[in-house]
């Protein structure tokens, strides 16, 4: 009995998660993206550290971002 | 779907990378070693090594080139390969970081992600991360005065920032009042103004800097419409056959 009212209940709860699961699987891991590529941009092209800053200073000069 | 968009952003990476490199081999990077040239030849600070005058022509940047780092004590590459080898590593950086940023946008945008829906995301990428803030500052050469670093940073990232806001409102909302309000975030940082040089003195002739800007904004175009490009086109093959 209790099986079957769990399966009874599901179609349901499936069709709520189902679209709840389907906008924040497009943006949660969209916004992780975006987080993970601007980590890299900014830490590639502004990061302060002289060692970061020297190693990568052509590439900085070269795309135009503020460099020394 | 965080797995399609990484792999795509590395793939993407690794050919713009690699396509960067070659062009700023033989655009932005002559410019480059061509101003540190003159910077060397300029006064040495105290601690430097007894001065090159003599040699202080085309490979004088070879011997000063730390010299015009803040910190001169700080490693930094040797000219030749390893200064090159850093400059692909971190353009390799730039390519992975640009087209993650670009598949993230377009997933959130939703629609259709291929090769041709991505240059053009990457071209207004381009135009607001790079074009727009070069607008109040212009792409500089070693041994152009410039107002101090962080004031700079803060104020080419907030541009960016806006511009790319603005845009979006200004292609994507419904409403004229949110398409107004796109442009004028979009200007403001310019009303604003960037951080003003303390002098416009350069240690290069003129004619180079000019060089150097077309060269720069040529690069850094490559840079996102190549990304949006090619993240378009892999994340298409990728999440069909997923």
């Amino acid at each position: 009995m209790t099986n079957f009212s769990k399966t009874a209940t599901r179609p349901a709860s499936i069709a709520a998660d189902g679209a709840r699961s389907d906008a924040a699987s497009r943006i949660v891991p969209a916004l992780l993206a975006i987080a993970f590529g601007l980590l890299l941009f900014v830490g590639t092209g502004f990061a302060a550290p002289s060692l970061i800053h020297n190693a990568t200073h052509d590439t900085r000069h070269s795309l135009g971002l503020p460099c020394h | 779907m965080f797995k399609t968009i990484i792999l795509s952003a590395f793939g993407a990476g690794l050919a713009v990378g690699i396509a960067l490199s070659v062009v700023q081999a033989v655009t932005t990077e002559p410019l480059i070693l061509h101003a540190e040239t003159f910077e060397s030849a300029e006064p040495a600070p105290a601690a430097a090594a007894p001065h090159e005058h003599a040699t202080a022509e085309a490979h004088a940047h070879e011997a000063a080139a730390p010299a015009h780092e803040h910190d001169a004590d700080a490693w930094s590459p040797a000219d030749g390969f390893e200064r090159s080898a850093y400059t692909l590593i971190a353009n390799l950086l730039m390519g992975v970081g640009v087209s993650a940023v670009l598949l993230g946008l377009m997933s959130i945008r939703g629609g259709r992600i291929d090769a041709s829906t991505g240059v053009l995301w990457g071209v207004a990428g381009f135009f607001a991360a790079s074009l727009l803030p070069s607008l109040g500052l212009s792409p500089e050469l070693p041994g152009t005065a410039a107002a101090e670093i962080t004031s700079r940073q803060i104020w080419w990232l907030s541009t960016a920032a806006a511009s790319a806001i603005g845009l979006a409102l200004i292609v994507f909302s419904g409403s004229w009042l949110l398409k107004i309000a796109g442009l004028v975030i979009g200007v403001m940082p310019h009303v604003i103004g960037a951080p003003v040089p303390p002098s416009l003195e350069a240690s290069y002739p003129a004619g180079l800097g000019g060089e150097f800007v077309a060269a720069s904004l040529v690069v850094s175009a490559l840079l996102w419409a190549l990304s949006g490009l090619c993240s378009g086109w892999l994340y298409q093959r990728l999440s069909r056959s997923a």
